[in-house]
């Protein structure tokens, strides 16, 4: 099956990206990512802990020879502070991946995309391959390619909130104009979500409360792969048209 | 000399290196970015750079995120 999802040359075996945050321990977070069949985590860059030297590390349960690492810069709100953490990110780390985040609502935490773009030209120019988190604006995921983004990540609604893909035809726009993969980031509850964005022709799915968050995180990641695996698959294998009436399956003749 | 290391202020000796910071505090230089006075010090460099008392040195590392 030669159907792999590539950025800048980058080949990815999982068309799932699954983050880090939230889980009860390193340990489930270890079960969840591996269940989840994928090949890229998302991870924050935070202070280290210099007082207690004995507690653990992420990168000792999440393998980062097994894992392509990606950083993102959640909680950043100026352009100054995603440039920060992003370099930051590229000097703690072996890549030049970067998940951009310029948040600019504390309660929706939907990005401030004029940020975005000035960063993401900035970060691009730098040599960073620069994944922004943006909203379903075509637009702007035009405006965040011709600035260097080397993919676009809509979100299918506001980070953490399981709601779900709310603006398809949104999403199917920036598809239909992407010269870039386009992967869904932030929003998604379930599944089912998951297989949505992918039948819509989606590159790619990036999430994590909906994996985290879950009764059984570990049971979660499992039916996101499937999800995504499904989804990529009916897409590419070309659904039927919608039809207000109905149309027989079974043939007339031959009926008594 | 005193140093404002990760937002609080810490006592160390004089003339420690980045590399000799790091190893005083059980840090595997490896998995981290150091900053110091907002400059971000390159992993090659950590032998080279000295740390001066009042400098402000930020150590940071990757953790669970989405």
């Amino acid at each position: 099956m030669d159907d792999k999802l590539v950025i800048k040359g980058i080949e990815f075996r999982s068309r799932l990206w699954v983050g880090t945050g939230k889980y009860k321990d390193f340990e489930e977070t270890r079960k969840a990512v591996e269940a989840s069949g994928t090949d890229v985590v998302t991870v924050a860059v935070r202070r280290v802990n210099i007082t207690d030297r004995k507690s653990e590390n992420l990168l000792d349960y999440i393998d980062p020879k097994k894992y392509r690492i990606l950083p993102n810069t959640a909680g950043c709100y100026t352009v100054e502070d995603a440039l920060r953490y992003s370099r930051l990110a590229r000097e703690a780390g072996i890549s030049d991946l970067v998940k951009l985040e310029v948040i600019g609502d504390e309660k929706t935490l939907f990005p401030d995309t004029c940020g975005l773009l000035k960063a993401t030209g900035i970060l691009a120019k730098e040599g960073f391959i620069v994944l922004p988190y943006t909203n379903d604006d075509p637009v702007m995921a035009r405006r965040l390619v011709d600035a260097g983004a080397a993919a676009v990540m809509p979100l299918a609604a506001p980070i953490g909130s399981g709601l779900g893909i709310r603006n398809p035809y949104n999403i199917k726009i920036i598809l239909e104009q992407a010269k870039v993969p386009v992967i869904v980031d932030a929003g998604v509850g379930t599944a089912s979500d998951v297989a949505i964005a992918m039948e819509l022709g989606c590159d790619g799915v990036l999430l994590n409360t909906a994996i985290a968050g879950a009764k059984d995180p570990v049971s979660m990641a499992e039916a996101m792969k499937y999800g995504v695996l499904a989804g990529r698959l009916a897409y590419k294998a070309g659904r039927i048209a919608r039809k207000l009436h109905a149309a027989a399956s079974s043939p007339i003749e031959g009926m008594l | 000399m005193k140093l404002k290391l990760n937002g609080d202020t810490a006592e160390f000796q004089d003339g420690l290196t980045v590399a000799g910071l790091l190893e005083n505090l059980k840090i595997e230089p490896g998995r981290v970015a150091v900053e110091v006075n907002m400059e971000i010090v390159k992993k090659q460099d950590y032998q080279k750079v000295v740390v001066k008392q009042g400098d402000s040195i930020e150590i940071v590392n990757f953790v669970g995120g989405g």
